[in-house]
């Protein structure tokens, strides 16, 4: 039946809520538990790469690859806790840790020119040649204080974005 | 919208072809494009806009939206309502059903007894053979209605053989085409399916007119095209009937329709079809249970309960392209349903999104940085 808020006991929820450190309130948990089963088409307990790209939406997003390896094979707890960075509720340091991670994907702790020039090149595709891009970036790099050596840690990244938090919110909807 | 003929040539996907620019209706989210002055570090690091959009499309989406069976709200959560319940499970399974089953089959059975003879031996007076066909169609399809209780209120002209008209509804499962065929013999133009649904197709089905496809077949469009044209042209054959959507979509949303039907320089007539979701959910969603178990359902329900509006004939009208026509109708056939519109493709349900649309994206930010970058 389509009806999963009696799959979840209340013990699950407050155990979800504790993983993802209490962004979410329990109606949404509820309601990304629905989604969740409903992208998990066979009830493995998590949700695949082919069924996340099975939303054209996220499918043409420039960096769903990255992303999916960040998602792909998550169980429900920990699909929640790596949605909770995008909670109205969720710090800034929070935010900024997430976008830190997508930057690091060998999760080293380190974002090094390399990694950056990658991401730039998901977004911008052939539209840009390397060498503009690593033309801009060592030049943002320089103004800010940085050398196309540096290794940008997670501290760094804080301080780069400042005082102001990223506009990354998303609102689950709950019916 | 000129957009189909310039940009559509970097595209190596014949589906692409179908429908107009995704970015017209999805909300833009890159903020990114606003030139803001010199760009900073903060600028080119801050990939929130894209991961935004990524995570907003985890946590919902219009197009899965479309294909989401609602099951009904149970209403036998009480102890003098659940005894209610189990006596309408009884008289559903046990009365309705096999006197259900029984109809469907003398239905057949006339159907066959008439059907077989006169196909085989009228080969010659095709006029004569067609119409006491059309007929037969008609009849069997009122007895497939019948076995799931339908009540199906018809509001507007009834459709008329002419030439040059071509007939286009929305789509919620199989049973649009019976609903629709028992009041008119349509041609309508079918994926082609395997099993017993398959044989009826190519015997009986063919005679009213009716025109297959592949939907993975990619060369199959042409010849689908040709024999489309073909058969509007013709003065004596049935009004043909398309699916504008390509699939089944469950009642509730519209997704875009294909431009094939409205490009055949012919009238196209609105088919509006809404179903009351009241007895019976008929949507076939085809990913979770075969048409069989689909009919099954429906005949164990108490009652299958649709509104039919024909709408009033369109034509092209100067200066519209294909595609601008496609959404004109879709926009009428939603209004009068009640239906929301996405901008999807159903055929996304089969495949992957193109890159192009990513492309795009790629586009619009490499074009903002490039200008940042001239902006000392």
């Amino acid at each position: 039946m389509g009806n999963t808020s009696s799959m979840l006991t209340q013990y699950d929820i407050e155990e979800v809520q504790s993983h993802c450190h209490e962004l979410f309130e329990q109606q949404e948990i509820l309601s990304l538990y629905q989604r969740f089963c409903q992208l998990d088409r066979n009830a493995k307990g998590f949700i695949s790469a082919d069924e996340f790209l099975s939303v054209p939406e996220f499918a043409m997003n420039p960096l769903s690859q990255r992303l999916l390896k960040m998602v792909d094979g998550l169980n429900f707890k920990d699909f929640v806790a790596f949605l909770s960075a995008f909670s109205a509720k969720a710090s800034l340091r929070q935010k900024v840790q997430l976008i830190f991670k997508v930057y690091d994907s060998d999760c080293n702790g380190k974002v090094s020119f390399k990694d950056i020039m990658e991401v730039l090149r998901d977004l911008s595709g052939s539209f840009m040649s390397d060498e503009q891009r690593e033309e801009v970036l060592s030049q943002v790099l320089k103004e800010s204080g940085y050398t196309s050596d540096s290794f940008l840690t997670v501290e760094d990244f804080v301080k780069i974005f400042g005082s102001c938090k990223p506009e990354m919110d998303v609102e689950i909807p709950v019916d | 919208m000129s957009s189909t003929a310039g940009r559509l040539v970097t595209s190596r996907s014949e589906l692409d072809l179908d429908h107009p620019n995704l970015e017209d209706y999805l909300p833009s989210g890159s903020s990114i494009n606003e030139p803001r002055g010199k760009l900073s570090l903060r600028d080119l690091l801050d990939i929130s806009p894209t991961l935004t959009e990524a995570a907003g499309a985890i946590v919902d989406d219009s197009f899965t939206r479309c294909f989401k069976s609602n099951p009904p709200e149970p209403w036998n959560w009480n102890i003098y309502l659940f005894p209610l319940w189990c006596f309408g499970v009884v008289v559903r399974y046990c009365l309705l059903f096999p006197l259900r089953v029984v109809t469907l089959a003398f239905g057949w059975i006339i159907f066959l007894s008439l059907f077989i003879p006169v196909n085989a031996l009228l080969k010659g007076q095709d006029r004569l053979r067609k119409k006491i066909e059309r007929v037969l169609v008609e009849m069997i399809c009122s007895f497939f209605v019948a076995s799931w209780t339908g009540v199906v209120k018809y509001h507007g002209p009834r459709p008329s053989i002419r030439p040059k008209q071509v007939y286009v509804a929305n789509h919620t499962s199989m049973i649009d085409f019976i609903v629709l065929e028992q009041m008119t013999a349509f041609a309508v133009i079918m994926q082609k399916h395997p099993g017993w649904v398959g044989l009826l197709q190519s015997t009986i089905l063919e005679s009213v007119g009716c025109i297959w496809f592949n939907r993975s077949e990619a060369k199959d469009r042409e010849i689908v095209a040709r024999k489309l044209r073909d058969h509007v042209q013709g003065t004596d054959n049935n009004p043909l009937l398309i699916f504008p959507e390509g699939t089944c979509v469950n009642n509730n949303y519209t997704v875009m329709f294909k431009k094939g039907a409205f490009e055949l320089d012919c009238t196209v007539c609105p088919i509006a079809i809404k179903y009351n979701k009241i007895f019976v959910d008929a949507f076939w969603n085809s990913r979770k249970q075969s048409f069989t178990m689909h009919l099954l359902q429906l005949m164990t329900s108490w009652a299958v309960v649709c509104e039919v509006w024909y709408l009033e004939p369109q034509t092209l009208r100067p200066g519209e392209t294909g595609i601008e026509f496609a959404e004109r109708v879709r926009d009428m056939i939603s209004l009068r349903a009640g239906l929301k519109k996405v901008p999807w493709d159903g055929y996304l349900k089969y495949s992957r999104p193109s890159s192009k649309h990513s492309e795009r994206k790629q586009q619009s930010f490499a074009e903002s940085i490039l200008a940042r970058l001239e902006e000392k």
